[in-house]
This record gives structure tokens, sequence and C-alpha cells, in this order.
């Protein structure tokens, strides 16, 4: 029913005392996450939430069990939060906070890369399973459970996709967003690995946009190792070229990869139909499910 | 941020790399004077924040005053690609036999900064990355400990550079990193360096782009923003208000919340065979006046005809955003152009009670607000 989420996973808020942070713990609780504990230096033995808040993660992790994080720390802090979370020795780390500076991301990203915890965002919406979890800001409500997973760089373009989905009857495994940041923990290629080995899961939704080359990646990925269905949205058409890109950044990447056009082409190749709309992917996926 | 040329080799020859003798100058008797006190030859630079600046004609190579009269005249108050052009950089004209390219820059692929040195300078280096990507050596660096003195020599003598300068260039690739790393970089460039028959190198451009979620940190590089703006006067607005926005041809105005869904509302507008006149990103979590300054900004293109409002909450909600709809359009005794809202998500259902539909058109879907947009567009172009 679920790939990385369900409703054993125990989560600890990190920032549960923030504006956010606060809301969102209730929420989530409101939705079914087992929320177990929040973690803000300097208000350890405090409540929020309604559950005990600790120092530190390590902390929760001793006292509560929690195996998975969530971040709304500000963003200056966040690069320290999701270093705490690594050490901690968490399944999985959720960092839904957007603006952390992309160098402290380029640390992460190698710290990442020496311990077994998955990172999640930043800069996400977080992911769900429908009926079961939520880690994160989603609108749990837009949501039902199904056989869809669905992946995506775009928090909203995911909420907007899922509607279309949920408005013709049909529900999602899990649903995650990976975030738009240059950055990023779990990928489209991670992401649809997970997808692909999950039984329950009979067709995925890629979202992505222009920049970067993470789409050519997944294309190439879902060619040689997807046997799963996967419809694809492509955002940004029309978004006049180098309004976004970095004038160094296109040097690495060539102008040839990052485009609309380019992705969309390469999934194409890889027999993943793109739609013109979400209203489009909405039918692709129905005609898969048929 | 990007800093201007003068700002970005200031910077760097803060740091120790050898950079021309030059003066800012704002008119032309400042021209003149900078240049006398430099020496001729000098090159005159508009100092404005696009590429290509020679071809357009902003920088001038001139021998004495009457050429350096002239440059200023034609180049002081020039509009180059959009960007008014109020002040200009004097510089000492160097005696190069060679061009080098070095950069700093982070590669997202990879999740690491890369340096890069290329002996093909002096050109568009996107353009030699696409036909000869070979030109360019590239060595990767592990940003936890910084890169170390062998990868700048690996990557001078990966590019053929020639043992004479080979040194002095490794010296400015490591210097040029510490700065990107210290001050925050998105990328730092120098194009070219220029090699004297002396075997000198001096930096004869710098570009330095500054991550912009980083300037919390950068205190002294975030108050050389303010000289940095520039751009139309939608764009300084845009800036005022903080919004992510780019000014495009067409008529139909375009706000929504998340780059991605915006970016989908504009291809929708093109796909029903309209126009997208702006992409304007009002954020997570937006409050009421921040939606109102939207509405703002989109009637202050002249070009706009409709304009469509697509929220799907989720960290946004619907209700702060009737609010500032109303409180934007309320103001007005005739509302300047058709206003198509579309509200999904967190709290959709309080924000269309909120909502006065009096002064706006409601669309249910995503499809059926666009479509309706487009419609208004081109009902005011037939008229």
């Amino acid at each position: 029913m679920s790939v990385l989420v369900d409703d054993e996973t125990r989560v600890v808020v990190q920032g549960i005392t923030g504006g956010e942070g606060k809301f969102h713990a209730e929420q989530m609780m409101e939705y079914g996450t087992n929320v177990v504990a929040g973690a803000v230096p300097g208000k350890g033995g405090q409540e929020a939430a309604g559950v005990p808040v600790y120092d530190t993660v390590h902390e929760a992790v001793e006292e509560e069990n929690a195996d998975t994080s969530v971040i709304f720390v500000p963003p200056a802090f966040a690069g320290d939060a999701i270093f705490e979370s690594l050490d901690s020795g968490l399944d999985l780390a959720v960092a839904i906070t957007e603006g952390i500076p992309t160098q402290d991301m380029a640390r992460v990203n190698k710290r990442l890369s020496e311990t077994d915890t998955r990172l999640i965002g930043p800069n996400c919406p977080g992911l769900i399973t429908p009926g079961e979890a939520k880690l994160g800001i989603l609108p749990g409500n837009i949501f039902s459970a199904g056989n869809v997973g669905l992946v995506s760089r775009s928090g909203t373009l995911t909420y907007q996709v899922v509607d279309n989905l949920t408005n013709r009857g049909i529900g999602q495994t899990t649903a995650i967003g990976i975030g738009g940041d240059p950055i990023i923990g779990t990928d489209f290629v991670d992401a649809l690995e997970l997808f692909e080995n999950d039984s329950d899961t009979e067709a995925i939704v890629m979202c992505g946009e222009i920049g970067g080359e993470d789409e050519e990646e997944a294309a190439a990925f879902i060619d040689e190792h997807v046997d799963t269905p996967v419809a694809g949205f492509i955002a940004g058409r029309t978004a006049p070229p180098g309004k976004r890109m970095g004038h160094a950044g296109a040097i690495v990447s060539g102008s040839g990869t990052g485009t609309a056009e380019s992705k969309i082409n390469a999934l194409n190749d890889a027999g993943v139909p793109v739609g013109d709309t979400p209203e489009e992917v909405a039918t692709h996926i129905e005609d898969f499910l048929a | 941020m990007k800093l201007h040329e003068y700002q970005a080799k200031q910077v760097f020859a803060d740091a120790g790399v050898p950079t021309p003798d030059s003066q800012l100058a704002d008119d032309v008797d400042g021209v003149v004077s900078a240049a006398e006190e430099i020496g001729y030859p000098v090159a005159v630079k508009a100092q404005v924040q696009v590429g290509g600046r020679g071809k357009a004609g902003g920088i001038e190579l001139v021998e004495d005053e009457d050429e350096a009269r002239e440059a200023a005249e034609s180049i002081l108050g020039m509009d180059l690609k959009g960007y008014h052009v109020d002040r200009v950089l004097v510089e000492e004209a160097v005696d190069f036999v060679n061009e080098l390219y070095v950069g700093i820059t982070m590669d997202r692929g990879e999740g690491r900064p890369v340096a890069m040195v290329s002996t093909k300078g002096g050109v568009n280096i996107e353009e030699v990355a696409e036909e000869d990507p070979e030109a360019i050596a590239r060595e990767h660096i592990d940003p936890s400990f910084g890169m170390h003195p062998y990868q700048a020599r690996k990557a001078v003598y990966d590019a053929g550079v020639g043992q004479s300068v080979a040194r002095d260039v490794s010296s400015v690739l490591t210097t040029l990193y510490q700065l990107w790393d210290d001050k925050d970089g998105a990328d730092a460039e120098i194009n070219p360096l220029m090699v004297t028959s002396d075997d000198e190198v001096i930096a004869a451009d710098a570009v330095m782009n500054i991550d912009e979620d980083a300037l919390f940190r950068q205190p002294e590089l975030a108050e050389m923003e303010e000289e940095a703006t520039g751009g139309d006067e939608l764009e300084q607005k845009a800036d005022e208000y903080d919004f992510d926005y780019v000014r495009l041809d067409g008529n139909v105005g375009i706000i929504g919340n998340g780059a991605g869904l915006v970016m989908t509302t504009l291809d929708l507008v093109d796909h029903y065979g309209g126009q997208p006149a702006n992409f304007l990103d009002v954020g997570g979590g937006a409050k009421a006046a921040r939606i109102a300054n939207a509405l703002d900004m989109v009637f202050s293109d002249g070009n706009v005809d409709s304009v469509v409002f697509n929220i799907f909450g989720g960290i946004t909600r619907g209700d702060e955003v009737a609010r500032g709809i109303n409180e934007a359009l309320e103001q007005f005794d005739e509302i300047p152009k058709p206003v198509v809202v579309r509200l999904a998500g967190t709290n959709w259902e309080e924000g269309m009670e909120i909502l006065n539909e009096d002064l706006v058109t409601v669309e249910q879907t995503l499809e059926d607000a666009v479509q309706r947009a487009v419609e208004y567009a081109g009902e005011v172009n037939d008229q």
C-alpha cells in the first residue's frame, strides 16, 4: 500500500515549537500520522502539539524510538538540522524548509552519501500515503488511497495533478514531493525505483520542470529498469530560455538539455507519454489502468 | 544576486587576484579624467547586468581624449538590451598574447562544486561548452574539504595552460574557489583571464553571482544589492515586492503559487491560444497584502488585458488569498482588467465565501479559468 511511510512510522518534528512546525505537526496528527516527539534546542522538557519536546534528535530517538524526522527549521539553521537527523540514525528525514543556501546542501549531500538515512527535499511539500500518514504540508483532503505512485519536483503542481486524478476516482499509493532545489536528497530515479518495487503501485506519474537534467536521467532509467507504466508532465514549455539558469551553470549542463523540449523528447523516447495539460496526464493514467 | 563587473572586480582584487587599474565614472568629464589618470589606451565599459556588452556597443577601446569623450557620450545614457547605462568602468587596456577562462560553479547534477579552466577564453564560453566540451578541463571539489592545491594544478595542466603561467593561473583558480566558498557564490568566473607577453595574468572581466538564500550571512554583499538592481520599471517593482517575476510579451497576466504551478498556468494559456504576459509566483504561505501587491504588479503592465489567478493552497490559505484580492480590487471604481480566480486546496471554501464575486469571475478548474482569461484577453483585442 505504500512506500517509505505508513501508520507505524514514528515521527519527530524538528522545529515543532515554531508557527509552521506546530501547525503542521497538528495537521499531520489529525491525518493520522504517528508523531511521537518534537526536537527543539533549548525547549527540552516542554510539550508541543501534545507530544514531548527534546533538546536533540538523538534524545527523541532514544526516548520515543523515532525513526523519521520532518524538518520545519528556518533556512539559516536547516542545513545543521538535516546533519543532526542524519547523525541520529533515522531511516528517513523530510526537509520542508525553503531557501537553504546551496553550499550548505552540497555539504549535506556529501554527508548523505556516508549514511543510511534517506532524505526527501529540501524545499518540498513532503510525502503522503493516503489514509495512513502524511509527512509535511500537503493538503491531505485532496488525496485518496489507490494504486498510482506520484513523484514531483513542484509542490503545487503535485496538488493539481492529484486533484485531476482524485476527481476521476483514481487513488494514490504514495505521493512524493522531491523538491525543486538544485541539490536534493531523493531524486526521480530513487522514487521511480521505489514505485517499481512496490507491488501495489500499478502506474506512476512523474511531474518535472525545466532546468537541470534529472528528467533526462529519469527517462534513461525508465527505459532500462521500469516496467510499471509511467505518464509524465513537464512544466515550463513557454518559459523564456536563459531566464532561470545561471551563467556558468549552462557550461556544465551544456545547452542541449534542461529545456522542456529535451525532457519531453527523452521521456517520449523511453515510452512515457507526456500530457499537454494535467487533465491529459490523468487520461493517460486512466488508460493504463483500464 | 549578480554583482556588477566593477563590484566583482573589487571583491577579486581584495582577495589578491590581479586586475587592471580602473575607475568608475558617471559623466563624460569623469571618464576623461579617469582615463588621464590611468593612461591611454583605456577601455570604457558599460556597467549593466547583461552579457554580450561588447557586441552591443557597450565596450569601446579608446586611444586619446577625443575618443574617450566620444565613447563616453555614446555609452553613458544608452539603452543596452533594455538596461539604462548610467555608469561606466574606465580601465587600463591590457596588451595580451593569450586569453584563458577560469570559473567555479555548482554542478547541480553532481551536487558539488566544479572548477573549470579553458585555454579558449575571451569568447562565449557556453558555445565552447556546447561545440567542444573537451576544451574545458573540469575538476569536481568535495565541499567538506575545499579545493586541494593539486586539484587546481590538475585542472590547469589538463586544460593545456603553458608552463610559464601555470603556477599563477592555479593560484588565481584557488583564490577564486576560496572566494566562491566564503562569499556563498553561485558562479565565480574570469573570462578572459589575460596573459601578457611578460607572462603575467590579469582578470580583464569578473563575474560573481551570489546565492540569494545565503545573503543573510553576507552582509557586505547584501549592501551591494541596492546598487546592483536594474532592468525596467516592472522588474524593479517586482524586486521591491520580492516576487519571482518575469515579464513576457503576451497580454494574459498570470499570478499563482509555486513555480511549477505558475509555469503550468503559462503553458495552459499558450495551449488554449493565448499569450502569457508574465510569470509571477507569490511563493508559499502568501498573506493578503502580498496577494494585493501581486495584483498591483500585474495591473501595472500596460500590455495586460486580463488576469488569471491560480492558487492551489498547501501552506497558502484560500481565505488569505481571497482577502488580498478583495483588498486590491475594492479600491477601484472600475476594475482595470477582468480578473479570473481559481482557488483550490487549503481553506478554499472559506476563501470562496470571502471572495467578492461582483469583482471577479470565478472558475472551479484550472482549465476553465485559463480558457476564460484567454477569452477575455481576446475580446479586448477584437475591439
